[in-house]
């Protein structure tokens, strides 16, 4: 595990937009999961993505519960990234633009080495395809899906 | 299951082309209303627990769900109407009270919607609000008999001592819901929203809660019948205090916490023991008349070094205008009157439905009554009960209305759904409960930047409206019934209200 070192947002350490949970006002009604599904499916249509992808898709974020108390979990995109590390094929990466933790999955031999060293569970084994599932920080998009849907405000996107 | 005379309020209809089962109704009705069937990969919906509250139709990401008012007829009746019948059953079932939450629903007259507002035509020029200064400013507080000037070196001075007053940027402010009857994320979203415009909340009878001290210079804080949570620094901190003698929707009955709801911090801030419950008294044991009322106004002036307003809040009752008087000769510094519509936690049905007068009469009642006795300088007049829309709020002040409270209004602007059913404690949008699984879903910062959102665009709406009538100031519109004029109004109505029928010129 090697902290590429220095500033900036393309070498994983410094400021730069990340998903926060505010967990004091996390409702666990799931649609953060839900807009995650419909974003990563083929039609990014809900009811096509929910009738056909339902079960070949993995939300790249999930709400974790106990009792009244809830909140959304997904990749940290952490300066010093275990399943970079780990990752037997370079398919993990960090995306240069937006500091982002990413998987190629034209590269991603399924060997599930993230999967096991990440600490948070934020890396899932796809369900149909055999490549590494997780958040990417919706690529392209102004504001993450999650972050974007929830009710409450219990998602920000800020820099930290 | 056994079958029950009370049928359900509601249908509850799930569009099975739109459902995607991603169960986001199950996890958001706290009424168990919807359940998941694993073994069938279904969703199912019980409309007999459906309160009409709209949260799962409003969060269902694919619009499947629509709720209807159930289509299970009575025979025609307008005597026996299927609200007294359905009442019938549920007092046969249970033998006890009937509650309802907010205000009377009845299909009575609603006198603002029988008033009209004046503008100008050609004989005097209307104002844009947008090119030329308006002014909202309202001043709560006795105001002096006379002023006095005099001529110094460096001009003019005032040598009137005048009175504390409470300035406020508009005539609204947010009336009294206390902490206990909504959650503590509603009591800080209502404080902060007074504390970013400049106008007041109210801390209601249940106390402060120590999050919300921070705002308390905005806040006005209640002293009931109960007394709770009341203490010298209680008193200090505020902006003002109000005496708390009725509630528009329950007048003449006191209030009733019950024990489970008074956890720790309930417990803390009404300063009672934990889990005992909170019993307000239908009067305060020790005012029997006016002269009582004024030992307490003074006590009270006392404790703050005569430094806040002191104000009186009545129910709006049949002798509406004598009580407002007595309270001003009581010394209170305003007096505010709440109509029969006003809102409520809980009240007991018949009493909502069927106890005091509209506010539309009781203001312009007492702002006369005060008027004629030569004593309306000596105490602002505040009215609540209802008020839906800035024109109300304008109308309001043309009859007679230094300010309005709005609490239904701004619990709506958080989310409420005008269900009714606050005294469950089951609030699905986390306003009028004290559940951990639902005052969550009220997010203080979002409810916040919606109450300022309304408030703002309120304050916008009457400078249009002065305007239009050439009024560049709302100390000039305040009870000038020439502004309003009536439609479909009886000759007594019209006296009542001192108000001309439309068609009617100056």
């Amino acid at each position: 595990m090697s902290g590429t070192g220095g500033g900036g947002n393309g070498n994983g350490s410094g400021p730069r937009k990340r998903i926060v949970a505010v967990e004091a006002y996390c409702i666990g009604c799931r649609l953060c999961e839900i807009n995650c599904l419909v974003k990563r499916s083929r039609s990014r249509k809900i009811l096509k993505a929910f009738r056909r992808e339902r079960d070949a898709v993995v939300p790249g974020i999930r709400v974790e519960e106990s009792g009244h108390v809830s909140f959304a979990l997904q990749c940290r995109h952490c300066d010093d990234a275990p399943c970079i590390a780990a990752c037997i094929t370079g398919a993990m990466h960090r995306d240069p633009a937006t500091g982002a933790v990413v998987c190629d999955e034209s590269r991603c031999a399924g060997c599930w080495s993230c999967v096991m060293v990440c600490a948070v569970g934020a890396v899932r084994p796809g369900k149909k395809r055999k490549v590494a599932s997780k958040c990417d920080l919706c690529m392209g998009e102004e504001m993450p899906v999650c972050v974007a849907g929830c009710p409450n405000e219990a998602l920000r996107y800020e820099e930290r | 299951m056994r079958k029950w005379l009370v049928q359900p309020d509601f249908v509850v209809e799930r569009d099975p082309e739109r459902c995607v089962q991603c169960q986001v109704c199950v996890r958001q009705c706290a009424n168990d209303v919807h359940s998941y069937d694993a073994e069938d990969g279904a969703v199912l919906s019980d409309s007999a627990r459906c309160v009409g509250c709209h949260r799962c139709a409003t969060l269902c990401p694919t619009g499947a769900i629509s709720i209807r008012q159930s289509e299970l007829e009575f025979r025609c009746n307008s005597n026996w109407t299927p609200g007294l019948i359905r009442n019938l059953y549920r007092q046969a079932e249970g033998g006890g009270v009937l509650l309802s939450g907010m205000g009377s629903d009845r299909p009575l007259k609603v006198y603002w919607d029988h008033l009209l507002l004046n503008a100008s035509q050609v004989t005097n020029p209307s104002i844009d609000p947008l090119r030329e200064p308006m002014e909202l400013a309202t001043f709560i507080g006795r105001k002096p008999d006379r002023v006095a000037y005099a001529r110094t070196d460096r001009g003019a001075e005032l040598q009137t001592v005048l009175e504390p007053q409470l300035e406020l940027p508009f005539p609204i402010l947010f009336s009294a819901m206390s902490y206990g009857s909504i959650s503590l994320n509603a009591a800080l979203a209502l404080a902060r929203a007074a504390h970013e415009t400049g106008t007041l909340g109210n801390s209601g009878e249940g106390g402060m809660h120590r999050d919300v001290r921070p705002y308390a210079g905005n806040m006005i804080v209640q002293v009931a019948s109960g007394r709770f949570g009341v203490d010298v620094e209680y008193l200090n901190r505020a902006a003002a205090i109000e005496i708390k003698i009725g509630q528009g929707a329950k007048p003449g009955i006191g209030g009733h916490l019950p024990g489970e709801k008074v956890d720790a911090a309930v417990s803390e801030t009404r300063m009672i023991p934990e889990g005992t419950d909170a019993l307000s008294p239908a009067p305060h044991h020790d005012i029997y008349s006016i002269e009582d009322l004024r030992q307490l106004v003074f006590a009270i002036k006392e404790a703050t070094r005569y430094g806040k307003p002191v104000g009186v809040k009545i129910a709006a009752v049949h002798n509406v205008a004598a009580i407002a008087s007595g309270c001003v000769r009581a010394g209170a510094d305003y007096v505010a009157i709440d109509g029969f519509r006003g809102g409520t936690g809980a009240a007991p049905t018949v009493i909502r439905d069927h106890v005091g007068i509209p506010i539309e009469f009781a203001l312009a009642a007492a702002d006369a009554r005060l008027r004629e006795e030569g004593i309306r300088n000596r105490a602002s007049l505040i009215a609540a009960g209802s008020f839906r829309s800035s024109a109300d709020v304008v109308k309001a002040v043309a009859l007679g209305a230094d300010a309005v409270y709005v609490a239904t209004a701004a619990l709506v602007a958080m989310g409420c759904h005008l269900c009714q059913r606050c005294y469950t404690g089951k609030c699905n949008w986390g306003i009028a409960t004290q559940d951990p699984y639902l005052t969550r879903r009220l997010n203080p910062e979002v409810a916040t930047r919606r109450l300022v959102n309304l408030l703002r665009s309120w304050a916008f709406e009457i400078k249009e409206m002065l305007g239009g009538m050439g009024i560049n100031a709302i100390e000039s519109l305040r009870g000038n019934r020439e502004h309003l004029r009536a439609v479909d109004l009886t000759e007594a109505e019209l006296e009542v209200l001192g108000v001309k029928a439309a068609g009617v010129g100056a």
